[in-house]
């Protein structure tokens, strides 16, 4: 099913026709309202009437996350505050909190991709959809919500925590679909069990699974678990919130990103280049219809590639594969960028666990050298010197072999990984201090 | 037939193996035999002691690695040939001996080999049959 056939099988000519006239209006747009924007095109020596096809979007300055800090709470705004009608913001962990602002029609914009999405997910109207993502300043649960009464399904806000709660809803009110985390799925599916419930028994069906970086393992494992379809949502609230893209549950491979209100490009995250379809790189988003807040090549610092093959739902938008890393955690190793999460999606691959790890990058002369530690816990452990000797020339030969670079491979003891505050702690570089 | 042995991951640094020591002889866990087989980087000490349960868990609260593998415990004649002869009806069967090693109880006439096989069923079957003395684990444990 496709909820917008209009314009999610729009033929790519049509498409990019589309984006093209909607980026000139943009430009001409943020350049006449946004200061920031004014600046930062002068500055780079280009108009908005030198856009003139979509490869000139490679003219036009980047925006990161900092401009947005440095433009606290408002600055980047392209309508007068009265246009405003909703605020969402991040936690501000890492610095100052990011605000974004959506007119009334970005809210409707919002509600109908985030309809489309549930759709491609495999929901209909007669779906009860329960939204446990957090209802608040992040974007999720409000999201989401929206979406689903977009499209006309029951929608319960049950928002996070009260788990135990949530699994008595769940039994009582028999939700088909569910949004949230996918770690949190698991935790609901331990917790139903707790007081004896099982939830593949019950009448849920799909789940929309985001916010969080999540594996093909865990996707097994929680389909298996909980009996259900798991589906990858993307979204960032920079942009818009969930429903940036999906996954179509017809083929499962990849978020269809809603390129009739997002413009891609994919670059390498150092030369700042775009790249060529299908090659691996930072994604960066030009929003074309947002209106309070609009993004001119915003670096997402998600790493990932673009998949323009058709895809057996019908929609022509393009795939994006599952967040590869961030491009602020890559290293850069004898000229080869590394992320941790790809030495991960590799240990996984070897022996189908998430083993503890730690890379440790040094410089011997002038030579970079990778070691990666990995814990030994009771699932790899052999008596036998030969199996776990065996197991680590394995993983070395996958990383020669997946990500070109030569890496020792460490077996230490569990618990020896430094673990700060709960999370573990994946790069130790030492080539600064020699 | 078969044994109890429990064996355990160590980095190779000083003070590991000294911990394992340490942490058993706290729980008052008696060690039978052992057996460190090393590389340069991890070694794998493998321990046959008087209460493998308590042990296992003694060293896992104690932040090791643990496993537990099924041996066999075979009286050899202390004199010459005495290894050689059960070795060969074991090969003849094609069974591979993964490790092994050997200690002398006092006022006793045979060696005891602890023994890791490949296929521990088929070995305890080839050594029955050759009338081959196979020390029960209840035995090994408390001697």
């Amino acid at each position: 099913m496709i909820f917008d056939d209009d314009m999610e099988t729009l033929p790519r000519e049509e498409l990019e026709a589309l984006q093209l006239r909607r980026l000139k209006t943009l430009t001409d747009r943020v350049y006449a309202n946004v200061p920031f924007y004014r600046k930062a095109f002068d500055d780079a020596g280009v108009r908005p009437s030198d856009i003139q096809t979509l490869a000139d979007l490679r003219y036009l300055p980047f925006t990161e996350k900092q401009d947005l800090r440095n433009h606290y709470p408002f600055g980047l705004f392209a309508v007068p505050k009265d246009n405003v009608v909703r605020l969402h913001a991040s936690s501000g962990t890492t610095g100052k909190a990011t605000v974004v602002g959506y007119t009334k029609r970005d809210v409707e914009n919002w509600a109908t991709l985030m309809a489309r999405s549930l759709v491609a997910a495999g929901a209909t109207k007669r779906d009860i959809i329960h939204v446990a993502y957090g209802y608040g300043l992040f974007t999720g649960g409000l999201g989401a919500h929206y979406g689903a009464e977009r499209l006309g399904a029951t929608t319960i806000p049950v928002s996070g925590g009260s788990t135990k709660r949530q699994v008595v809803l769940l039994r009582d009110f028999g939700a088909t679909v569910i949004c949230c985390t996918p770690s949190y799925s698991l935790f609901l599916y331990e917790t139903a069990l707790e007081s004896g419930i099982d939830i593949k028994d019950l009448p849920l069906r799909i789940g929309v699974f985001g916010a969080e970086p999540w594996t093909e393992e865990m996707r097994r494992d929680i389909e298996t678990k909980l009996g259900i379809k798991a589906i990858d949502i993307y979204g960032l609230s920079e942009i818009m919130g969930p429903g940036v893209g999906i996954e179509c549950i017809e083929a499962q491979d990849g978020a269809h990103i809603q390129e009739d209100h997002f413009l891609l490009e994919i670059i390498d995250p150092v030369t700042k280049e775009a790249l060529p379809p299908g090659e691996t790189g930072e994604l960066v988003i030009t929003t074309l219809c947002k209106e309070a807040l609009p993004m001119i090549r915003y670096r997402t610092r998600d790493i990932t590639s673009l998949n323009y093959t058709p895809c057996r739902c019908g929609r022509t938008f393009a795939r994006m594969h599952r967040v590869m890393g961030r491009s602020d955690d890559m290293l850069i190793i004898r000229g080869v960028n590394v992320f941790p999460s790809q030495i991960e999606s590799i240990l996984l691959e070897t022996q189908g666990l998430t083993p503890h790890y730690q890379l440790l990058v040094k410089r011997e002369g002038n030579l970079d050298t990778l070691e990666v530690q990995v814990e030994v816990d009771e699932k790899i452990f052999s008596d036998e010197i030969k199996n776990l000797q065996r197991l680590g020339v394995k993983i070395q030969k996958h990383i020669k072999e997946f990500l070109g670079v030569t890496a020792t491979v460490k077996l230490v003891e569990p618990r020896s990984i430094q673990r700060s505050e709960g999370k573990a702690k994946r790069i130790i570089d030492m080539r600064s201090v020699s | 037939m078969k044994a109890e042995q429990i064996s355990i991951f160590l980095e190779n640094r000083a003070g590991r193996l000294e911990e394992v020591a340490r942490l058993l002889a706290e729980a008052d866990i008696n060690i039978r035999a052992l057996s460190l087989a090393d590389t340069s980087d991890f070694g794998i000490l493998r321990l046959i002691v008087s209460d493998h349960e308590k042990a296992k868990k003694t060293l896992k609260d104690g932040g090791f690695t643990v496993g537990r593998n099924a041996v066999v415990a075979v009286e050899v004649p202390d004199r010459p040939g005495g290894l050689h002869s059960i070795l060969n009806m074991l090969s003849g069967q094609g069974i591979n001996v993964e490790y092994m090693y050997a200690f002398v109880q006092q006022s006793s006439k045979a060696a005891t080999i602890i023994f890791r096989f490949d296929r521990t069923d088929q070995a305890i079957e080839v050594l029955t049959k050759n009338g081959i003395t196979i020390i029960p684990g209840q035995t090994l444990y408390s001697i």
